[in-house]
């Protein structure tokens, strides 16, 4: 049950630049995509609290970051993501997944416009290498690309007061969603993004990873007296998850369809060609043989990744992510089931080998009132 | 937190002997490294058990984690606040946090628990 916390540096793990800053915070810290990163500095349900109310500080420089360069940078994108990058306008962000030719899903990433003909692109930690090789090998003539990801830092402030403490810092004129500004915070140049995992309202930042304590130091002095609390990987995933965002591994991976998984928003089949593409349009043509949908349990117990989902006595999918959620107080479950089950609709969830009584609830489960 | 006067399991649990009554519940460092915990699936009493036996389950928010019979024998009784009130395991781990009551088969199994300094040492040592 009880496990002490990860001291040493383990060996294989590569460190935050804020590694030092965590520790002296009280940070427990764990191995996660190839890093040692924070999972909580102190009770996950108090940072999700403080996200979903206030506002809270996140270290996420594990996640990669590549950049793609020269004329041919927009054509790459366009043939490997399935969003459309071709539209995208200087200081934009997308989502976009990217298949693989059958249409299963390698990863997914945002990609930044930062230039003309310079786009960086930012992936989970522990696809990155994979994510890399394939940029590599599929770029042609007047392509570079260059992985950045260790010399980055990324923090992510999230929370209602996100704007107020950074305009503090940063000056009135941020980013609207879904864009990105370049601005100085405490003498540092930052790429601010209208963006995060969390569900409310935020900000991420990437910057020069040496600068990266400066910069924490500086927003956790001017939000602390607003209530603003480092937060971790821990509360990280329950607001995700509450949020009802993907993550890879759980909800993504390459067995899985965007179209499956209810991300068609960011599949734009009209585009032209793209890997995975005759696989998703034929998938959209024949219809879906199971979608992500939501739970909510009636009965006791909690439901956890891989636990069985059974309508009707029998086997119909199983759970992707699962767990207590704080904000809405219900025991929730994210679960490939197949299409024509809808909300309201009874099923059971196997934990521990005792059926519990779940219903079908309509995706997000948690939405901020704007 | 290891108060003295207590009888510790290499699982983390707590054991209060009184008579021929032992109450059990998880230490102190244990609920602190789960963190809160929001649901906890209790045994029903009645039950006979083995030493390191499975009794039931945890959830934090983290994740559920299991607990066991700290030695051999028969759960008298649960502690049925914990299912409106799970939090109490973090609040107040030693006290109204407590998960059961049973009655060891050999009151001399309890020799083999960890003394509060026994168990002192299992967590300066960390788990191999």
């Amino acid at each position: 049950m009880y496990r002490a916390g990860v001291t040493a540096v383990a060996e294989n793990l590569k460190e935050s630049p804020l590694q030092s800053v965590h520790r002296a915070a009280g940070a427990r810290l764990i191995p996660f995509g190839g890093w040692l990163m924070p999972l909580q500095y102190q009770d996950i349900l108090e940072e999700h609290r403080a996200v979903r109310d206030r506002a809270g500080l996140f270290d996420v420089s594990h996640m990669g970051e590549i950049l793609v360069l020269g004329p041919g940078a927009a054509c790459l994108l366009q043939g490997l993501l399935t969003n459309n990058a071709l539209l995208m306008e200087e200081g934009q962000v997308i989502y976009s997944p990217m298949c693989d030719d059958d249409g299963g899903v390698l990863d997914d990433l945002l990609v930044y416009r930062l230039g003309c003909e310079e786009y960086m692109v930012v992936v989970n930690a522990a696809n990155t290498a994979r994510d890399l090789n394939r940029f590599r090998s599929r770029a042609g003539e007047g392509v570079e690309i260059r992985d950045l990801s260790g010399r980055l830092a990324l923090l992510a402030l999230q929370g209602p007061l996100s704007e107020g403490i950074l305009s503090a810092l940063a000056g009135p004129a941020l980013p609207g969603c879904y864009r990105f500004a370049r601005l100085k915070l405490a003498g540092v140049e930052c790429i601010v993004s209208r963006t995060g995992y969390t569900g409310e309202d935020g900000f991420e930042l990437y910057l020069e990873a040496g600068a990266a304590p400066l910069v924490w130091n500086a927003l956790m002095e001017e939000g602390e007296g607003r209530g603003l609390v480092p937060a971790g990987l821990g509360a990280r995933d329950t607001l995700r998850f509450e949020a009802s965002l993907p993550l890879y591994g759980r909800e993504l991976n390459e067995k899985t369809t965007p179209l499956e998984a209810g991300l068609g928003r960011f599949v734009k089949l009209d585009k032209g060609p793209f890997s995975g593409r005759d696989a998703l349009v034929k998938q959209a043509r024949e219809g879906l043989s199971r979608r992500l949908a939501g739970l909510s349990m009636v009965d006791r117990g909690i439901p956890r990744a891989q636990c069985p989902v059974l309508a009707g006595g029998r086997t119909a999918g199983a759970v992707t992510s699962g767990g207590y959620a704080p904000t809405l107080n219900a025991r929730l479950a994210l679960a490939y089931l197949p299409p024509e089950m809808a909300p309201g609709d009874r099923v059971a969830v196997l934990i521990r080998g005792k059926e519990c009584g779940a219903l079908v609830v309509p995706l997000p489960f948690y939405k901020r009132r704007v | 937190m290891v108060p003295e006067g207590l009888l510790y399991s290499a699982d983390h649990e707590w054991v209060r002997v009184d008579g021929k009554i032992c109450r059990v519940g998880v230490t102190h460092p244990a609920q602190e490294a789960m963190g809160s915990v929001v649901f906890i699936e209790l045994p029903e009493a009645g039950i006979k058990v083995a030493a390191g036996e499975f009794l039931g389950v945890l959830e934090s928010v983290k994740a559920a984690s299991e607990y066991y019979a700290p030695v051999a024998g028969r759960v008298l009784a649960v502690n049925g606040e914990l299912r409106e009130s799970p939090g109490l395991i973090n609040e107040d781990p030693y006290g109204r946090g407590w998960i059961l009551e049973m009655e060891p088969d050999d009151p001399a199994d309890l020799d083999g628990l960890l003394t509060p300094r026994g168990y002192m040492d299992l967590l300066a040592g960390g788990e191999k």
